[in-house]
């Protein structure tokens, strides 16, 4: 089923690699304490190949390809380089040997300019006029401008990946690795990612393309190979293969397809957001302007949207921890509480679960039972408080380990610390603590980031069973093939503005992505096809 | 007032802004990198008792100068172990640090109490310093002094100016990034701390060798403190810096003025002055800063663990 | 070869007791060497600072009457700094409860009723929160730094009191000393026997039980805890930083000026320009060494006090200067700080550079 290259027959106590490869990885072994991360890796990768590695959260992807970097030193195992043994004793020496890296969290510094920030990443850097110069040659070149001088803070989320790809094209780089790049890109921006790194690979540069958005993979790739648990389980040629197959090579057995909806009447309005306006906080924030969004009970309304749009400021906007301006912009469960803060919102009846779970959603450094306590709030009959403010503690901890129970969570102790669980495990015990309260709307931010499959798929069926129950679930999110899965209804947020709420099924990533550029232009267009599907008596 | 009285008034604000500026400047650099060290108040007090040692023992002020630098540079080294190898809570260990510096020095220096230090002198530059009034201000100073405005300018130039400065500003925006880039922190940080201890201990030495030259338990007065007021007065920009020690070194010496003048408020409101003047400082400028909070280097206080 | 440090999956309990312990033998162990460093013998030394004060029932009296003090203030910072706020002008606000909890023998010198103390109490209590309420406004309303404002108002405070004493408080027929009229006896606090142990140590006790309930317990002591490990959870939860700042820096300069007052109207006696060798600063250790934790406080405390009695026996014994108790009590918050690290992470000495084939 899976063609298995000619690579990994070869002797793996061979002295010197194969000259054929640009890159050899053999036997790469990393651990981190008790934890092992990359468990006999090989990896080889011909000149001019852009190749994939694929697996999902956790697999070890970003490990590997921090050791080809020199960012980390492998326990065991070695590298080879155009045939040669090397150490990449560190990121130097990996640039020195022409690797260029672009991270998937940006090595950017806010306070700093576009130029200054290639600086730091290039060595000899004598005259910074020059650089400024070709920074904007090679920028526009290659199709992604920079201004040489602008100040990263100002810069949007796309922009900032650009000056990590240019500062790497500046070093002439014969491998390119890209970890996870278009996660926070629009599908345009993605298009014309895909066109700079085919024009770099017929230039003869390799391209190391870490991912797990299947189709993007299948479309650009010209090799694989697929990590699981740290383990190599596969080499392929994606173009070969289907999204289906690929993905159960990454997860090695079918992953159970969610129960899928049925066409649901949807009930009275939970949760109604009324031109609400919010001013952003910082120098880095974004304001949110007039927007408008209503979830009805047994409904999955989601956001969808790239990072930097006004996620987390309406997330806050909705939770509380930002007030509206007048009472009548949030109304949950039929009560204007735009004014209102976090613990009368619950009170009303909602539940909310952030993006961040350690730190936000739960406090890392203390035990389960003590972040139950974090949510519930103080008015209910069900409080955790008693008189005089005193905590029932038995409570908080048979609180806990229902909801251990009830929804998988992998504990090495009863009850241990927040910060010890797996990133899938906690996001578990997240939710699960919020549908334990039985709300009527359940606001989530992200609800599968970071996080294995199973738990995904676990997390992700409970959320549409909550609606299915009638309650108003509203969830924001950045993975479109998440928000496919479970929504009802699909919004797009960008800068600060929603778009209105269309059927699921009347969207495709094109339309989504045209509203993810422009929320209102984008609008028409869509409302001018609908109409003319409409005509067309036809339902999409 | 007549002229020689304000030239003399001038003098005094130049020697009491000096200290200060030092201090301060030294703090600044240390803050870039993303280290706040609360122990100024500490190394500028070992930096006193050690430089006013030193000179008694010698008979040079310049030896004391350099010992005053060493004393604070050494005693920032078990901040920066503890900080920085250690990963241990930056407020907590400089608080440690300022309190065992007082301690020390108060041992150390019980021996000197009352004894007539030596006085670091003021240069008299032949044809320059006579002249009348600007003279004496622009070409009469210390060693010392002259020191800190070159001190100052050269630190600007670094840190905005040279590849230095720039992994400096890196290393206290985002230490995770700078690490990733292959930086090493920790040796960028712990040469910014050493910085930060000698400029520290030489504003203290300034103190014990030019401004009163003798030895008094915990004669900074809380300079320390005051210096980091004024890099947080300053948005970490060194222009802004010397303006404001400046200010503050006026402040100090309008209150003595004024006692002198015999008017009828109490020493103590007069001497007071500094330190509400601070505060005053502190609310204007957080206020303002409110909206750009983009001056602060985004590190600063927070613990840096490399994972290898 | 270097050290490199490894972060536990849980903090570690055992080091959680033990590294103050570690701490504390360090600390001895450094002071033995500085003792041998100054020329006096250090294991005699070390008796006297160390153990004498445990040797009679008068020093273990002594003991618990300079702890009284570091336990009141200590436990109003534990609470603070656990909520990361950080109080530093504890001396200051010990002070400003000295000099309004005073106004009483002062100014109504004969007002004899068993109420007069009471009200110099209260009176304490609320100079040290007027003191307190400074900082915690400025930085809720403009978010000034709390360090530095309460810290500059210590010196303030100081300078306050040296006016007061010296210029309109200062008693008539006090031959021209700096101090106002001595407490009478009913402005005093009540001993017990013939010593000087009086009441005081009881409301220390009192106010140090009452918050470990305080902290372990209720839903106030979970707000304490979420705000100073993570705030946006903290936020998240419905609680508010600001009034958690206000809260904290009410209570801690409450109780730092309860300590002030007790103070004066007992070991001092009257208003005086030096009311404090420092209590406000090492009741800044204290809080540390005790762990953060009420309980915790009280032993720290006690052990503190040991060295401010043992510095004053090693002067008269050896000729040690008194200054050295201060140098300890630096080295012990160092010691502490540095141990502390073991209860997040565990050291580990990696050797060579690190290989393919590495460990």
């Amino acid at each position: 089923m899976s063609n298995m290259g000619t690579a990994e027959t070869a002797a793996t106590t061979a002295a010197a690699g194969s000259p054929e490869f640009l890159v050899e990885a053999r036997g790469i072994v990393k651990k981190f304490g008790a934890f092992t991360a990359n468990d006999h890796v090989d990896l080889a990768i011909r000149p001019g190949e852009i190749h994939a590695l694929l697996g999902e959260n956790g697999a070890g992807k970003s490990t590997l390809v921090k050791m080809l970097y020199g960012s980390l030193q492998p326990t065991a195992g070695r590298i080879f380089w155009k045939g040669e043994p090397v150490t990449v004793t560190d990121p130097a020496r990996a640039r020195d040997l022409g690797i260029g890296m672009v991270f998937q969290h940006f090595s950017l510094f806010e306070a700093l300019t576009v130029t200054e920030n290639i600086a730091l990443a290039l060595t000899g850097v004598k005259d910074m006029n020059a650089l400024a110069d070709r920074i904007a040659t090679v920028s526009k070149d290659y199709g992604l401008p920079l201004e040489p001088r602008a100040t990263v803070a100002d810069l949007s989320v796309g922009e900032r990946q650009r000056i990590e790809i240019v500062r790497c094209l500046l070093q002439e780089p014969k491998l390119l690795i890209m970890d996870e790049p278009t996660a926070v890109l629009t599908p345009q921006e993605a298009d014309q990612l895909f066109l700079t790194l085919e024009r770099l690979a017929s230039e003869g540069c390799a391209v190391l393309y870490i991912s797990h958005r299947l189709e993007e993979v299948k479309r650009l790739c010209h090799a694989s190979t697929i990590l699981r648990h740290g383990k190599v389980v596969a080499r392929v040629d994606p173009s070969l293969e289907t999204a289906a197959s690929l993905a159960r090579l990454m997860v090695g057995a079918d992953v159970h397809a969610i129960r899928p909806k049925h066409a649901r009447v949807a009930g009275p309005t939970r949760l109604y957001l009324d031109q609400l306006d919010l001013p952003a906080n910082g120098p880095f924030a974004v304001a949110l302007e007039k927007v408008s969004l209503e979830v009805r009970a047994g409904e999955v309304l989601a956001i969808a949207g790239v990072a930097g749009n006004g996620q987390s400021e309406l997330f806050d906007a909705l939770s509380g921890e930002r007030r509206a301006d007048r009472p009548g912009a949030v109304v949950i469960e039929g009560t204007p509480c735009g004014t209102l803060g976090v613990s009368e919102r619950r009170a009303l009846g909602a539940a909310f679960v952030p993006e961040e779970r350690l730190g936000h959603g739960a406090v890392p450094a203390f035990r389960l039972s003590e972040n139950v306590v974090l949510t519930r709030d103080t008015v209910f009959a069900d409080a955790m408080r008693r008189l005089l403010g005193f905590l029932d503690f038995a409570r908080a901890d048979e609180t806990a380990t229902r909801v251990s129970t009830a929804y998988d969570v992998r504990k090495g102790k009863p009850d241990p610390e927040a910060r010890s669980l797996s990133g899938g495990n906690l996001q578990k015990f997240v939710v699960g603590r919020e549908l334990d309260r039985k709300p009527g709307v359940l606001v989530v931010n992200q609800p599968t980031w970071g996080v294995d499959a199973g738990a995904a798929a676990l997390i992700r069926q409970a959320l549409i069973d909550l609606a299915a129950d009638g309650a108003g679930v509203l969830v924001i999110s950045q993975d479109l093939d998440e928000i496919f899965e479970i929504a009802d209804r699909i919004a797009v947020i960008s800068r600060g503005a929603l778009s209105p709420g269309y059927d699921a099924h009347v969207m495709t990533l094109e339309k989504v992505g045209l509203l993810m550029g422009g929320a209102h232009g984008g609008s028409e267009a869509i409302d001018g096809a609908l109409k003319l599907r409409e005509a067309d008596g036809r339902a999409y | 007032m007549d002229q020689s009285a304000l030239l003399a008034v001038l003098l005094t604000i130049v020697t009491a802004s000096t200290p200060l500026l030092l201090a301060a400047l030294g703090e600044l650099v240390t803050e870039r990198a993303g280290v706040l060290n609360l122990g100024v108040e500490g190394m500028m007090v070992m930096g006193a008792v050690a430089g006013f040692a030193v000179a008694l023992m010698t008979g040079s002020p310049y030896l004391g100068i350099v010992a005053s630098a060493l004393a604070g540079a050494l005693l920032a080294v078990p901040f920066g172990v503890l900080t920085l190898n250690l990963v241990a809570n930056q407020v907590a260990t400089g608080l440690a640090l300022t309190l065992l510096g007082l301690g020390l020095s108060g041992l150390i220096g019980e021996r000197f109490v009352g004894q007539p230090g030596v006085r670091l002198q003021k240069l008299a530059i032949p044809g320059l310093s006579d002249i009348p009034f600007v003279g004496p201000i622009l070409f009469g100073q210390d060693v010392l002094v002259y020191l800190s405005i070159a001190l100052a300018v050269l630190v600007s130039w670094v840190v905005f100016r040279s590849r230095a400065g720039l992994i400096l500003r890196a290393v206290g925006d985002n230490h995770a990034s700078a690490h990733a880039l292959g930086y090493s922190v920790i040796r960028v940080r712990w040469a910014a701390v050493l910085f930060g201890g000698a400029m520290a201990g030489l504003g203290g030495g300034y103190l014990s060798l030019a401004y009163t030259p003798q030895w008094i338990e915990n004669m900074t007065a809380g300079r320390g403190w005051i210096a980091l007021a004024l890099v947080v007065f300053s948005s970490w920009l060194p222009s802004r810096l010397v303006i404001g020690a400046y200010l503050f070194g006026a402040v100090t010496i309008l209150g003595f003025f004024v006692q002198g003048l015999g008017v009828g408020v109490p020493a103590q409101l007069l001497s007071s002055l500094p330190y509400i003047v601070t505060i005053a400082a502190l609310v204007v400028i957080s206020t303002r800063r409110g909206r750009a909070r983009a001056d602060t280097p985004a590190c600063l206080g927070q613990p840096f663990v490399p994972d290898r | 070869m270097r050290i490199e440090l490894e972060k536990r999956p849980e903090r570690s309990k055992v080091m959680a007791w033990a590294s103050p312990i570690i701490a504390v033998l360090a600390t001895v162990v450094t002071g033995g060497l500085i003792f041998a460093a100054i020329g006096k013998p250090p294991l005699q030394a070390l008796w006297i600072f160390f153990l004498e004060p445990f040797s009679s029932l008068w020093s273990i009296e002594e003991l618990v009457v300079k702890a009284t003090p570091l336990i009141l203030i200590g436990v109003g910072l534990s609470v603070a700094y656990r909520a990361n706020v950080w109080n530093i002008g504890a001396e200051g606000q010990f002070t400003i409860g000295a000099l309004m909890g005073g106004m009483v023998p002062v100014f109504f010198n004969t007002w004899q009723s068993p109420l007069t103390l009471v009200l110099m109490l209260v009176l304490g209590i609320l100079g040290g929160m007027i003191w307190a309420l400074i900082p915690a406004l400025l930085k809720i309303k403009a978010g000034a730094n709390e360090i530095l404002v309460s810290l500059m108002l210590v010196y303030v405070a100081q300078l306050l009191l040296d006016w007061l004493v010296r210029g309109p408080w200062r008693d008539p027929k006090g031959y021209n000393f700096p101090k106002t009229v001595g407490f009478e006896d009913w402005q005093v606090m009540p001993v017990f026997g013939g010593g000087r142990l009086n009441l005081g140590i009881l409301l220390a006790i009192v106010a140090a039980i009452a918050l470990s309930i305080l902290m372990r317990r209720t839903m106030k002591g979970f707000e304490v805890r979420v705000l100073g490990e993570a705030p946006r959870a903290g936020r998240f939860a419905g609680f508010s930083s600001d009034r958690m700042t206000l809260f904290v820096f009410l209570l801690s300069g409450g109780l730092a000026g309860l300590a002030g007052i007790v103070e004066v109207a007992s070991t001092v006696g009257q208003l005086q320009p030096n009311i404090s060798p420092g209590y406000g600063f090492t009741a800044i250790i204290v809080a540390f060494l005790g762990r953060l934790d009420p309980i915790g406080v009280v032993v720290a405390a006690l052990m503190l006090a040991v060295s401010y009695l043992g510095g004053e026996a090693a002067q008269v014994a050896l000729g040690i200067s008194d200054k050295a108790a201060r140098v300890f009590q630096g080295v012990l918050l160092f010691w502490v700080l540095a141990c502390d690290t073991l209860i997040l992470y565990r050291l580990r000495i990696v050797r060579g550079a690190p290989a393919a084939e590495g460990v």
